[in-house]
Order: structure tokens, then C-alpha cells, then sequence
């Protein structure tokens, strides 16, 4: 089995770190746009779960379809999710694998004591039965405006 | 017929198409035919019971079919069906504590073969398996004292095979702990609660490293003491260390396993975890002192913390593992006369002064100034007198024929037991009623057992003019050490 492969642009990534950062102690969540597995883009996204944001977060499907429109209009599509886990470490829980969307990609940052520290990435496989864990490949993003790279910021915290 | 508008993440399943045809007069129907001609769909829209998932909305044109008439909603060819995903995830509920998280990132140790075999019990259960055993081997607990509490809990946290053990204890095997202390013998008599305990848990568990603090915890040593710990397990009986505790697992962010003892009944809970309340959230400030008696005033019922202990050991167990709904934010009373449990709700709340959001206890304090055990100021007493006397003293001058009445301030089930001939019984409740039968002109020597509560006594009376008031330093304790050795002890 080939392992995936997801190429985020410094800026991006940075983007995410920064997300988890600001909401902690709470979850944050947003989209990844991109193509080819190449995110070039992230939009943060509210958090609008009632079941605790320290340690959980949704998605609304409201939300979600303004993601998938933004991501056309980036000249994208829609690659996955990221979220963080506050205080936990990046790896998917049950709670994920049970909510878990296939081909996607989720993103995983681990803030610990406000710090965002290790970033993975993950894929359901066919059967549900678990995630297959990615490679994210790092690098210079020459091919998005700094400024640009985070839209939409609305995330609550 | 209608058209069902697939989302990105379901396209794979579609032949990459973002709608496809399906037919069908409802929206169970329509999703019915979509599964039937796109297979892969299935597992990812329903579950194993054959509903629709939580996590995937379908859209009956703008409207959530939720709110209409679900999988019944009618449909035509003219509306758009879409599946709209709500992405969701977080870490998982049982493992929110910090502990866990300590042990999830250590790399887990192996376990030997020896260690398969002793805990081959665990092993087979899917709920604490290899990789939670492995767990518990990574896990570090420390039990603040080695006595009622402290010895059911380390004893089978040891058993168990948490991999490192830590008691916090000062004290002396005396032979009134043994109706309880399971953890220490009648050989150990006079020996050090620690070193007798040592010695127990490393014939029951030479695997599991113990590690012994022989020293009173205070403000000062705590945050020390505690550092290297996931999770820390209260056996204190008395108030200025429980706040102590919880305080400093609340500023370190580790859970207290908690649980308290007394005659009949008892009490646990989990304190301190990121997201629970913590002791203060239930009591921010401590009872008056005197109000409730300690277990060596009031009693307890032997078998009472064998109960508590192992619930404290138990919820230990589960935080290490992250299984099943820890006590975290539920309060568990304990009756054994009328063997009933019973569970408050406990919510953390927004003002408590140490876990709250906007704390004023940001450090350690003087838990006995807060408790009220060692008040600030003390009573004013006239210049030159003096408020104390000792046995050996107090021996003297009955020996002299000096005119002194003894007062003791116990319960009358400990005036059996023991007592300073000549004394009179007035226990501590009843003196604001009858300290008229006493004669304020007269010289009184305040004694209970060991000289706290006589010590009130002596601090009330003075406060309603008595002048001569003294209080026998140790109490009965020390009489019956220094003077009297025939008597018994308790």
C-alpha cells in the first residue's frame, strides 16, 4: 500500500499552529483547499459544537458548504478538515474514526499548554475500520500571498 | 427520479460525479437506489444498524430533512436531494486527563514475560488488554498517607501493576491503626508506616518500584513532591493537607483521586481533571474548626476505607487506562450502616477561587492558618500567666494537694475507656451550656485526648471570663506515657 502524501506550504502550516493556538484551550477546526494534494489554502471555521469545544469540535453543514463554495472559488476543491487536539496528543480518537469522512484528509495539531507541538495527517480506510496515517510533506508555498492564506477567520473561542 | 448532489469526500464512490440520478418517491427511497447503483456509499451513510449517521445531513432542497418528515420526506423530480457532511472529531472523553496524555506520549514499556503471566487476568479483558497494562506499567502514583485510605489503594494499585508507587507518610505503626490499616501487622508496631509498607508491597509486587517520602506535606514540599506523578491519590484525614492536595493538583493539572472516611461513612470523587471540578468547587472554604471531628475523635468503622480505598484505587485504574466514566464530577456517598451509595452532581464552577477563571489562589498557602488550626492571633491571655501545663506537672501539684479541677472534654465512650482520676466529664459540644457548673474562681486544667480539643475549651472559657484556665499539653495521651502507663491507650 502506497502511503499518502499531503504537501503543506509553510505558510500554511503556520496557519494551522497559529488556529490551534488562538483557540486553546479549545478545539479548532477549518478547511484544507487545495489540489493534487497540495493544500494551498486553509479557512478557519467556527467550532459550533455543544458537547464541550475543549474536546470536541463540529463542523455545521452550513459551514461545510460554504467551505466546499470557497474552495471553487479558490480554484480548488475541498482536501480535508484540520483540527486540533488541546492538550492531547495528534493522533485520531475513536470519537474522530467514528465521525470520519473517507479521502479526506484530517489534520491533527496537538496544542499542549498553548503550544501547538506535533501536526499529522490521517485518512479513514474503506472500511472504516480505522485511519491509515499520511506523510505531510513541508516546504516553501511560493504559489500563495502570505496575507491570503487564512480566510475567513471566524473561528470562536 | 430526483438529483442527489454528492460532496467532495463521497465523489470516489460516485465515479467522480458531483450528482447523480436515483429514484424513488421518498428520501429513503431515493438514498436506497443511490446505495444500490454506488455500493461503496453504504458503509459511509449508514451504520451497522442500518440508520443514516449522525454526521450526514440530507437536504430536501434548503430544507434538513430533519425538520421535515426525516427518511419519509416526499420527494419530486423537481427537487435537489444533497448530502451535506458535518465534520466533527475531538480526543476522546475518558482519556481527557492530563496523566493520560503523560503516559500516551511515553513510549510504553514492554511488558516481560513474568509480568504476562501475573497479569494475565488483565490481559484478557479487550478493556485493559496488552497496550493498557502497558499503561499501567508507564503510569506513576503517589498516595499522600499510608494509612486507612492509603493502604487498600496502594496495595492494589501495586497488584495492579501501576509501575511506580509513591507514599508520603510521617507517622509510626501504632496498634490502634491496625484495626484498618491493612497494610502494616502487629510485628510492625513502632516501626515507620513506610518502611513497614515497603516492605508489603514488595512481597506483593517486586515489579512495581516504591517510592517513600517520609515527611509531613506541606506548601513547601508539595509541588515537589507531586511533579513526577500522573495521578495523585488523597488518603489525608484532616483538612489543611485535602485543600493542600487538591490545591496543588489543581495548579499542576494532575486528577486527585479523592476519598474520605468517617465512623459510618464516606465519600469519593475526581478532582482536578482539566475540565472537572475540584474539591474547592464543592467546599471553598473549610468547616470551623472543631465542627468536624477527625476519625481519631469520632471513630471508624474498620472496613469503611478498605471500601473507599479500593474506589479511589479503581478510579486510579481507569484514568490510567482511559476506560469507562470516571467519578469526574459526580460526588459518591457512602452509608455502610444502611449499605446504600449514593451520587451528588458536581458541577466546577466559574468563581472557585482555584480552578475557576479567574483564580485568586495562584500558589500555595498556609493551609493551617486557612483551616483555622492555627490561628493568626492568638487568644489575648493576661501578661506573666501561663495557658499550658504538662503531665508531669499537673502530677506534681495533685501530688502537692494544690486544688486544681480536671475537665475532660472527650465523649463519654472515651471517658470509658480511659481517664485522670478526679476528672469531670463535660465533652467539648456541651461546654458553651455548662461551663456555669463550673467555678470561675477556681483553677481549671482543660484535657481530652491529646490536647487539641481541650484546647478550644480552654480558649472558650477564658473568652467568657474565666481566669485560670490551663490545658494539659498532650492530653490523656501524654498522662498516660509520662505518669499513668497502666492505662490503655486508644
Amino acid at each position: 500500500m502506497t502511503e499518502r502524501h499531503l504537501s503543506v506550504g509553510t505558510i500554511v502550516e503556520a496557519a494551522i499552529r497559529r488556529h490551534g493556538q488562538e483557540t486553546y484551550p479549545h478545539e479548532c477546526c477549518g478547511a484544507l483547499v487545495g489540489r493534487d494534494d497540495r493544500v494551498t489554502d486553509v479557512v478557519a471555521l467556527p467550532n459550533t459544537t455543544e458537547e464541550g469545544p475543549r474536546r470536541r469540535f463540529l463542523v455545521s453543514s452550513s459551514d461545510y458548504r460554504q467551505a466546499e463554495r470557497r474552495a471553487t472559488e479558490l480554484g480548488g476543491e475541498l482536501l480535508g478538515f484540520y483540527h486540533s487536539h488541546p492538550d492531547h496528543p495528534a493522533r485520531p480518537s475513536q470519537y474522530d474514526l467514528d465521525h470520519a469522512w473517507p479521502t479526506f484528509a484530517y489534520v491533527i495539531v496537538s496544542v499542549a499548554a498553548g503550544k501547538a507541538e506535533d501536526m499529522t495527517v490521517w485518512y479513514l480506510k474503506d472500511d472504516r475500520s480505522s485511519f491509515d496515517e499520511g506523510t505531510l510533506v513541508y516546504g516553501e508555498n511560493s504559489d500563495s500571498d502570505p496575507t491570503a492564506a487564512v480566510h475567513g477567520q471566524t473561528g470562536r473561542s | 427520479m430526483a438529483k442527489i448532489l454528492i460532496p467532495t469526500p463521497l465523489r470516489p464512490y460516485t465515479d467522480k460525479q458531483d450528482a447523480v440520478d436515483a429514484a424513488g418517491a421518498t428520501v429513503g427511497e431515493l438514498l436506497a437506489d443511490l446505495t444500490r447503483k454506488h455500493g461503496g456509499l453504504k458503509a459511509h451513510l449508514y451504520n451497522d444498524q442500518g440508520k443514516l449517521r449522525s454526521f450526514v445531513n440530507i437536504y430536501v432542497n434548503d430544507e434538513d430533512i430533519r425538520y421535515l418528515q426525516k427518511e419519509q420526506t416526499p420527494v419530486t423530480a423537481h427537487d435537489t436531494v444533497s448530502i451535506i457532511p458535518s465534520v466533527a472529531g475531538g480526543v476522546d472523553a475518558a482519556l481527557d486527563v492530563r496523566s493520560v496524555r503523560l503516559a500516551a506520549d511515553r513510549d510504553l514499556p514492554q511488558l516481560t514475560n513474568d509480568e504476562i503471566k501475573r497479569y494475565s487476568r488483565h490481559l484478557i479483558m479487550p478493556e485493559v488488554g496488552v497496550d493498557g497494562q502497558r499503561k499501567l506499567k508507564a503510569a506513576k502514583v503517589l498516595c499522600i498517607g499510608a494509612g486507612g485510605l492509603g493502604s487498600p489503594a496502594a496495595m492494589y494499585l501495586v497488584a495492579a501493576g501501576v509501575g511506580r508507587l509513591g507514599l508520603v507518610d510521617f507517622d509510626v505503626v501504632d496498634f490502634s491503626n491496625l484495626q484498618r490499616q491493612i497494610l502494616h501487622g502487629t510485628p510492625d508496631v513502632g516501626r515507620s508506616k513506610l518502611a513497614s509498607a515497603k516492605d508489603r508491597l514488595n512481597a506483593l509486587n517486586p515489579e512495581v518500584q516504591i517510592d517513600t517520602y517520609e515527611t509531613a506535606l506541606s506548601s513547601e514540599n508539595a509541588m515537589k513532591l507531586f511533579e513526577p506523578y500522573d495521578v495523585i491519590v488523597d488518603g489525608t484525614d484532616n483538612f489543611p493537607t485535602r485543600y493542600l492536595v487538591n490545591d496543588a493538583c489543581v495548579l499542576l493539572g494532575k486528577p486527585n483521586a479523592y476519598g474520605s472516611i468517617f465512623r459510618f461513612e464516606g465519600q469519593a470523587s475526581v478532582f482536578a481533571t482539566k475540565d472537572g471540578p475540584c474539591y474547592r468547587c464543592l467546599y471553598p472554604e473549610p468547616p470551623p474548626p472543631g465542627l468536624v471531628p477527625s476519625c481519631a475523635e469520632g471513630g471508624v468503622l474498620g472496613v469503611l476505607p478498605g471500601i473507599i480505598g479500593v474506589i479511589q484505587a479503581t478510579e486510579t485504574i481507569k484514568l490510567i487506562l482511559g476506560t469507562g466514566e470516571p467519578l469526574i464530577g459526580r460526588f459518591l456517598l457512602f452509608d455502610a450502616l444502611r449499605m446504600k451509595f449514593r451520587e451528588l452532581k458536581l458541577r466546577k464552577d466559574a468563581d472557585c477561587p482555584v480552578c475557576g477563571t479567574h483564580p485568586t489562589v495562584t500558589k500555595l498557602i498556609d493551609y493551617e492558618q486557612f483551616c483555622g488550626v492555627a490561628p493568626v492571633a492568638p487568644q489575648p491571655v493576661a501578661a506573666g500567666s501561663a495557658t499550658e501545663i504538662t503531665s508531669v506537672e499537673l502530677k506534681a501539684r495533685l501530688d502537692r494537694g494544690d486544688r486544681v479541677k480536671i475537665v475532660d472534654v472527650r465523649e463519654a465512650n472515651e471517658y470509658q475507656i480511659n481517664r485522670i482520676p478526679g476528672s469531670i466529664l463535660i465533652p467539648l459540644g456541651d461546654v458553651p451550656k455548662r461551663y456555669n457548673e463550673l467555678d470561675p474562681d477556681e483553677e481549671l486544667v482543660m484535657q481530652c485526648k491529646s490536647g487539641v480539643r481541650s484546647g478550644k475549651a480552654a480558649d472558650f472559657l477564658r473568652s467568657v471570663g474565666f481566669k485560670r484556665v490551663l490545658n494539659l499539653k498532650g492530653g490523656i495521651l501524654d498522662w498516660i506515657d509520662k505518669v499513668d502507663p497502666s492505662q490503655p491507650k486508644y
